[in-house]
Parts: C-alpha cells; structure tokens; sequence
C-alpha cells in the first residue's frame, strides 16, 4: 500500500513539473479540434468532388455541347442534342424496351422473391439450404452467367431447346429473334434478382412478430390468405416498397447482359439506355450527345427515388 | 383429416415448391458445370445429357488457361478490388468518424452531400470521370480501375451510422488515455467497426469483382483485365467454336466468390443486402 | 497529488448555458463529490476539469498551475465512466495497459508489426507488464486479465475500469457515475471499496453521482449543484443537517425531507398549520416553507395529528405516511420500532421538537430561527 503511495507521489511530483512545459506546447484547443476535423474530412470530401458531384455537374453541362472526345474544342448548343435526341427513333426504342424490361422484371422478381421467402419462412426444414441455393445467382459474375445462358438458349444445343423437342414442340432461336431476345434477357434478370428480393423480404419476415399472427388467429383470420392480407402484406409494406424501388433502379441500369449477349441487336429490339449511352459515348465517343442520354436516365432513376420517399413518408410503420 | 397429416401434406408442398425452384436456379449452374466436362463431340450433339460419357473436364480447363491467361485475370481482379478496397477504409473510415462523433461547422451540410452521393448511380457520372482520366492520361491502366472508386459515399454512411452507436464514454477514455483524434478511429473506432467493416468489404469486393461496365469502357490491353472482362473476351474470340474451354473459364471466374461464399454464407447476405439500406 | 481549482466556471452549449459561474476549491487527497438532479452540469463540469469540453470562460488550475490549453491526457488525471469506456476489442490486460503504452512508447514504438522490432518496445513492455498485474493483483482481478470486456459481469468491468485509472498513478482521480450501471447489493459493496482506494491512494478524488446516499457516505465534502451552480458545498453532516437552500434540503435526505407551508408574521413568530410555533424567524415576514426530517418527527404525542395513510416496513426501521388536514402531500415519520405500526386509517397525534425546524423563505433560502428554548437562555443570561 504505502508502496503505491509513494511511487504516486513521485510521478506527480514529476508530472507537476512537466505541465507548464506541456502548457507551452500546446496548440489553442479549441481550434485544433475542429481543424482536426476538418482534416479527417478532407480527404473523402475531394474526392467526392472529384469524382461523384464534379462529374455530376459535367455531365450535365456536357450535354448541352458538341464535344466529341479527342476534339480541340466545343461549343455551347444549348437543347440540340436533347432535340435531336427525342427525334431519334432509336432513343424511343431504347427507352422503351428499359422500360419494357423493368415492366416485367420488377414485378417477376419481387413476386417469385416474396414467394420464395414466404415459403422458406412458413416451415424450419432446410431453410439455410434453400437460402443459399436461392442466393447462388446474386454472388455469380453476371457475365459469366450470361455466356452460360447464351448456351442454354442455343438454337441448336442449348438445354432449353433440348427440353422443347423432347416435349415435341419446335425449337426457338431466343436471343437472335427480335421477338423474343428482349423477353429473354427479362427472364435472365429474373433469375439474377430473385435470390436479392428474397433476402430482403426474409429479413421484413423475421422482423413480423409473432404475436400478431396469434392475435389475428383470435380475432378470426383463420386461412392463411387472411392472415397474409390482414398480417404479412401490411407489415411488409416498408420493405415491398423499398425492394421495388431498387429492382427499379437496378433495371433501368440493365447492360452486361445486353453488351455480351445482343449488343442491342436484333435490329436494336433489345436496345437499353445504358447501352445506348455506351455506344454513343465510348463506340462513337459523341460525348455530349453520350451525356444527353445519361440525364435522361439520372431523370428515371431520380424519379424512382423520389416516388419512394413520397410513399415511404405516407407509409405507417408499426415497428 | 388429422392435424399431423395436414401439416405433413403441407410440408411436402412446401418443399416440392421450393424445389422445383431450386432447380430452375441452379440449373445454369449444373449445365455449366455439365458442359465444362464434356469432349466437343458430346457438347454439339443434340443428344441430351447431364453427365458426361468422358468426363473432360480437366483438358477444358488446360486449353482455356492455355488460351487465356486465367491466373492474370484473377490476380488483376484480387489487385484491383482490394486496392479499391483498402482505398475505401482510408478514406471513408476518418470521414465517417468526424461525421458522427466531432462537432464542425458545417457538418450537416456535408453529411447531406453524402446522402445525395449516395442517389448517383455509378453510370451517370462514367463520361465525365472517363473524360477526367483520359486527361490525366490515366486510362488503360490499374489507376484507372481503382481510382472513380476510392470513394465510397455509402461506405461514409454506413460506417457513421455504425459510429453513432460508439457510446461517447469511450473516445473521451482513448482521449484521457493520450490518443490523438487520429490514433482513435485507428486504434479505437476500426477495431470496434470490424462486423460493419467486414460486411462493407464483402459489399465492395463482390461489387468490384462483378463489375463489367467501367473496366470495359477504360480498358484496352489485355493485361489489366478483369475476370468479367476477361470471361467476356474469351467468349468473343471462341464463340461458337468452344463451349467446353469457355464454360470451364466461366467456372474459373465465379468460383472465387461462390466458393468464399458458401464459406460464410451470413456474413455474405449480410454484405450484400447491405444496399439494403440505401 | 494536487489541489484542484476552479473559479467563474461557465460553458454554454449554443443558446443555453449549462454552468453559470462555478468556484470550487478542491484540496491534495480530498474525496469530493459533485451530486445533484439529472441535468443539473455536473458531469459537464466533470469533463471540463478532465479537459474533454473547453469551458466557455473561467480557469481550471491543477497543482497551482492553469491547464486551459493543456490536453487530457497532459492533465495527468485519470477518469473512470459510468458505462466503463473500455475498449472491446482489446483483453484486460491491454486494456489496463493502453495509458502506460499511450505515455511511455513512441507512435513509431506502438506501431503494429514495425514496433515490435525495436529494442526498446520489448524493455518498456516489461515495465508496463509488472505494473499491470500490479494493479491487477491489487483489485484482484489478475485471472482475468486475458479475458475481453464482452466476458465479464458488471462489477469486473468496473474494476477493469479503475484499475485503467489506477495504473498511470494520476494526481487525481475524477469518476462519472460509475456505479448507476451495478445492481443495488454490488452499488453498496463497490461504495466501501472506492472509499478504502481512497484512503489507500490519498490522492484527490472527484466523484460525481445523481445518487445523495453514495455521496453522503463516501466523501470528505459534497457539492451540490443545481440549474448550472454550486447550492451549497459542505461535509455530508453539514449538507444534511444544515442546509442553506430548500432544494439541498430536499434533494438530500432519503426519505424526503418533509416541507410544509407556513408564515413568518411581523413578531418573527411561525405560523404553520394554524399553530404558532415555539421557535422564532430571525428575519424576513410573509410566506415560508418549514422543513422537518422525518427522523426528527415523533409519533404517539404532540399537538399536531394525521390519519396513516400509508405505511413502509423496512425491517429496521419504518416510514409512516400520515395524510394532515391542509397539506397536499403526506408527512413521512421514520419509527425506529417497526414491531409497533400503527394501523392504516387510524389517527395519530404527532409532533417534533423546535431545534429539529429548518425554516426556507419564499424563494427556497433558510432563515436562521432562534428557539423559544434559546430566547428564554438569552433572557437569563440578560439577567444575570
């Protein structure tokens, strides 16, 4: 005991001796703090200047100009190649078949990922394996997937057209015919996105509490279509909207599959807005016209976010 | 009907969905694996089958590494997504912590510009950013993969928001035990954030290791290839006259990812559904 | 250890001020406590000593010497936290360790794999090591000091936590509240031994708790504090029994003191309950408040009565709850003998003697009183 006494005396006998010293050293604290601050900042925040809201900003300024990437000089033409844009029948066609392809993806993927996750939910055998088999497509390089589904559609030794002869139809060449390779990448982002949907709406599931459904059994909800439409659906109406809105997002940002597979052929039918700004931008280096077509797509996304906020404010949440 | 033999029949049509399921999802799985291993006669036959009469899987793995160069490409992509990365944490991780923990003015206002960061998809911003590395004469080279990236605006939100949760007890402990604000989000703040850091990471690498859109558009030798660029280019070469090699590259691309994965299945979901907050 | 001091205090967090001018002189080795209602500044007053909030104007000295620009670390004290701020990814040992490697290592020293090449690093790590199991031994945690924050009970964190304070020898110790996260039967048992580690240490000790039982039994002097100032500072018998201000009174004292209306009339008599007391004001007519402790009310004689109304057994002793004509709130009385309870409903005559009156004036500050008692003694010595 003493002993602790002593070596206390000792060191605040030094230490004493060392704050004027330390005093003298000191910067003004309150400053350095939030210089500190600042500093800690800095860093992400040019970058983020940089990199995100600068080229935000150009891309915008760039569509109202004739730059071509590689040219000496651009001028300022104001709304031209936006006029020329909604002139061009090919625009239309792209702007159509994205929305066209998240018409059919959105709601295929975000039903069969509800149903997957409800089924899953409703029993406790094999769920962390059917989980994973359901997610495998979501972790899977989507390029290298979609060369293998270019192999299974293949008019001639593709599986899909293997199974149709054997059931005796006729086989059908999906991705070269322009009537059916838009459907057919649909049918590929389905598969992709389910597994996503389904985690996302697992987890709204598990954040259900039980005792709801005890209380709607009680109060005469005796089916379970009753319980789902008196329970489960309000319950996961946050979360509905929100997967929703992203497989909104993430299909209109439809491209890999597009570039690998068609290149928008047939005769542009499966033509998308990436893609399109892809090849005016990066295949033609039409850079403002490039950045026309990108505002036009920053405006469909946008709007997605913004129809979300809006209902997410209306929403009631419960939790 | 008794109560057991309801539930029972219940349970079988459960899994009888869920299963018929499961094999339309892993049916490219299998049928990639399946033709990885067939000889070229059995892959152009219109004979179907599953297994392979002379299982061929290893020649198609020797003639796609001999055509392509499939250890490169997987090296460029561990390179290009840990430097992506590894960029994230040091420059998100102090952002983050200023945001949450230290009072500046201005604070609110940049948090708010991380919010609406966190609204730009990737794509928007490609011309300008491809425009600025053509300048600085950056394309076609590692820099020009990692770069646009070293900012995560999501990552500063998710580790704020993981801050936030840091009671304010302990960084005036680390303050009293001498740190310096650095020292803390080094020393105090990471190690504290390792769950929220590791399902960021897992978020990161699969993002970057899928990515097939920007190093398409700033990549021109063969060298810096991405594993998605590199599957891409051998399918454009041997299209049609190949399937076995190119389904074997195909396996050697996912697998990285799909066998991690399966190693750590909740930590994956976890990363991935991270968006989920977006 | 040192003498701390601070004069004319004040901090305000944008429009609100939350210390409104604080002296306090605290002395080498002296146990004070700063207690007062949620709210009231001094955990902020707290952190201003420690030199984790800048005060917005006055001095902190420590030692004699002003540290206003010194940082926490430089102040050389040590503090201990209500929710034990230790660092979850590191062992006890670590834990206890970081201060001594904060102070005795160089940054290039501490660095991860660098560091641990350098001759010196492994001779300071042996210092460092005896001083934590040191420490450990003395608070008797030394078998867990392998174990992280996340294995252990409340209790052991808390001594992980001062032992974190202990080892870097300090000049002071300042502690926020650290038992209010403990159960009630380990609260008692941590309050016996801060106040043996003081007396061990004799280093200057700041303890600062909401709890008025934790800061009448452990320390030298207590603080009170109220609304951004100091009420009243004085030892616990002198706080308790003599309080200057009514909200002392009341925020000391479990159960609360009880305070009922009365009126100084213009002779310096008490009026309260339509009875004038045998005790005079010294000064100030009009509306005040008398206050007595319900251990200094007797029950079973006297001239003022209640009916039971509630009664609280607590083995030892018992508070009887008696509601009175005119008074809103009960009267407690403590009864020393709980084997006779009065029954509920039941009337009871009740009284007190006229030392036991603490007298407020209408704005809650005391007014001195002589006791009839007194005034007939001056008479006699007048006499004399």
């Amino acid at each position: 005991m003493s002993e602790v006494a002593m070596s206390d005396t000792v060191v605040s006998l030094r230490d004493l001796d060392a704050l004027p010293k330390a005093r003298a050293s000191a910067k003004p604290r309150r400053r350095s703090r939030s210089t500190v601050a600042y500093g800690l900042v800095a860093p992400a925040f040019t970058l983020m200047l940089l990199m995100l809201l600068g080229p935000l900003a150009g891309v915008i300024a760039l569509s109202f100009t004739d730059y071509q990437l590689g040219a000496p000089s651009f001028a300022w033409i104001g709304l031209a190649n936006y006029q020329q844009l909604f002139a061009d029948r090919v625009f239309w066609i792209s702007l159509t078949n994205t929305l066209t392809y998240a018409v059919i993806v959105v709601p295929g993927s975000v039903a069969l990922g509800l149903g997957v996750a409800m089924l899953i939910e409703s029993g406790t055998h094999l769920r962390a394996f059917y989980r994973t088999i359901y997610f495998l497509p979501v972790m899977a390089t989507l390029i290298a997937m979609a060369i293998v589904w270019e192999f299974m559609l293949h008019p001639q030794f593709g599986l899909v057209n293997g199974l149709i002869k054997m059931v005796g139809l006729a086989p059908h060449p999906w991705l070269q015919d322009r009537g059916t390779a838009l459907y057919a990448l649909c049918v590929i982002g389905i598969w992709q996105a389910v597994g996503f949907n389904m985690v996302l709406f697992l987890a709204g599931l598990m954040s259900i509490p039980k005792h709801l459904y005890d209380a709607a059994e009680i109060d005469g909800a005796a089916s379970a279509w009753s319980r789902f439409r008196l329970v489960t659906w309000p319950m996961l109406g946050p979360v509905t909207l929100f997967v929703v809105v992203i497989t909104g997002i993430r299909s209109f940002q439809v491209f890999d599959t597009v570039h690998v597979l068609t290149k928008g052929g047939p005769s542009k039918s499966t033509e998308v807005l990436i893609h399109t700004m892809y090849m005016e931008g990066f295949e033609f280096f039409r850079s403002g016209y490039a950045a026309a077509v990108t505002v036009v797509f920053l405006g469909l996304v946008l709007l997605l976010t913004l129809v979300k906020s809006r209902l997410a404010a209306k929403q009631v949440h419960y939790a | 009907m008794s109560a057991a033999r309801r539930s029972l029949i219940r349970s079988s049509l459960r899994h009888a969905a869920l299963m018929c399921g499961a094999v339309l999802m892993l049916a490219p799985f299998v049928w990639m694996l399946s033709t990885a291993s067939k000889p070229p006669d059995e892959i152009y036959s219109s004979d179907l089958h599953l297994i392979p009469h002379h299982f061929a899987l290893w020649d198609n793995l020797r003639i796609a590494f001999g055509k392509a160069d499939l250890g490169r490409f997987l090296l460029n992509g561990v390179i290009v997504t840990v430097a992506i990365f590894t960029c994230q944490v040091l420059v998100a991780l102090p952002a983050a912590y200023a945001l949450a923990k230290l009072r500046f003015l201005g604070r609110k206002a940049l948090f708010a510009l991380v919010l609406f960061g966190i609204l730009i998809p990737p794509q928007a911003t490609a011309i300008p950013v491809f425009l600025l590395l053509y300048q600085l004469g950056a394309l076609d080279s590692y820099a020009a993969l990692v770069l646009p990236f070293t900012i995560s605006v999501f990552g500063i939100f998710l580790m704020r928001q993981f801050f936030m949760t840091v009671p304010d007890d302990l960084l005036d402990a680390a303050r009293m035990d001498g740190m310096s604000e650095f020292a803390i989000v080094w020393r105090v703040m990471l190690p504290t954030a390792i769950p929220a850091v590791t399902a960021f990471g897992i978020f990161s690498v699969v993002a970057h290791w899928n990515d097939y859109f920007w190093p398409l558009i700033v990549l021109n030798s063969q060298q810096y290839y991405t594993p998605p660029l590199a599957v891409a280019h051998f399918r454009n070469a041997e299209a049609g006259t190949s399937y076995g090699p190119l389904m074997a590259a195909a396996i050697v691309i996912i697998t990285p990812l799909v066998v991690a994965f399966l190693l750590a299945q909740r930590r994956f979901i976890e990363g991935i559904t991270l968006t989920g907050l977006k | 250890m040192a003498k701390i001091e601070l004069s004319a205090i004040r901090k305000s967090f944008g429009d609100t001020e939350v210390l409104k001018g604080v002296d306090l002189s605290i002395h080498d080795g002296e146990f004070v406590s700063l207690v007062g209602p949620s709210g009231c500044g001094k955990s902020t007053l707290l952190r201003v000593i420690a030199g984790l909030e800048p005060q917005s104007s006055g001095e902190v000295k420590i030692g004699g010497v002003a540290v206003d620009h010194v940082r926490p670390s430089a102040r050389n004290l040590a503090m201990v936290f209500q929710s034990y701020a230790l660092y979850p990814h590191l062992s006890v040992f670590d834990n206890i360790a970081v201060p001594l490697r904060m102070k005795r290592l160089s940054a290039l020293e501490r660095a991860p794999l660098l560091g641990r090449l350098l001759p010196n690093r492994y001779r300071v790590e042996r210092g460092i090591r005896a001083d934590v199991e040191r420490v450990a031994s003395q608070l008797e945690i030394s078998p867990l000091l392998t174990r992280k924050p996340g294995q252990l009970s409340g209790g052991q964190r808390q001594r992980v936590a001062v032992g974190r304070a202990l080892v870097r020898e300090p000049v002071g110790f300042l502690f926020d509240e650290p038992l209010s996260n403990l159960d009630a039967k380990l609260r008692v048992h941590m309050r016996a031994e801060i106040a043996q580690l003081h007396r061990r240490l004799k280093a200057t000790f700041v303890y600062v708790t909401h709890d008025q039982a934790e800061a009448m039994t452990m320390s030298g002097r207590i603080a009170v504090m109220i609304g951004g100032e100091l009420v009243q500072v004085g030892t616990p018998s002198d706080v308790y029994d003599n309080p200057r201000d009514i909200r002392v009174a009341e925020f000391i004292g479990s159960p609360k003191i009880n305070v009922l209306p009365g009126a100084v009339q213009a002779d310096g008599r008490i009026v309260m309950l339509d009875r004038v007391l045998a005790a005079r004001a010294a000064a100030s007519t009009g509306p005040c408040r008398v206050a007595i402790r319900p251990e200094r009310l007797s029950l079973g004689g006297g001239d003022l009565s209640g009916v039971v109304v509630h009664v609280e057994n607590m083995g030892a002793e018992a508070f009887v709850h008696l509601g009175c004509d005119g008074l809103t709130d009960p009267v407690v009385i403590r009864l020393d003998d709980p084997l006779r309870l009065p029954a509920i409903g039941s009337t009871q005559r009740f009284g007190f003697a006229p030392e036991a009156i603490r007298l407020f004036d209408a704005a809650g500050k005391r007014i001195a009183i002589r006791t009839e008692a007194s005034v007939e003694m001056i008479r006699e010595v007048a006499h004399v």
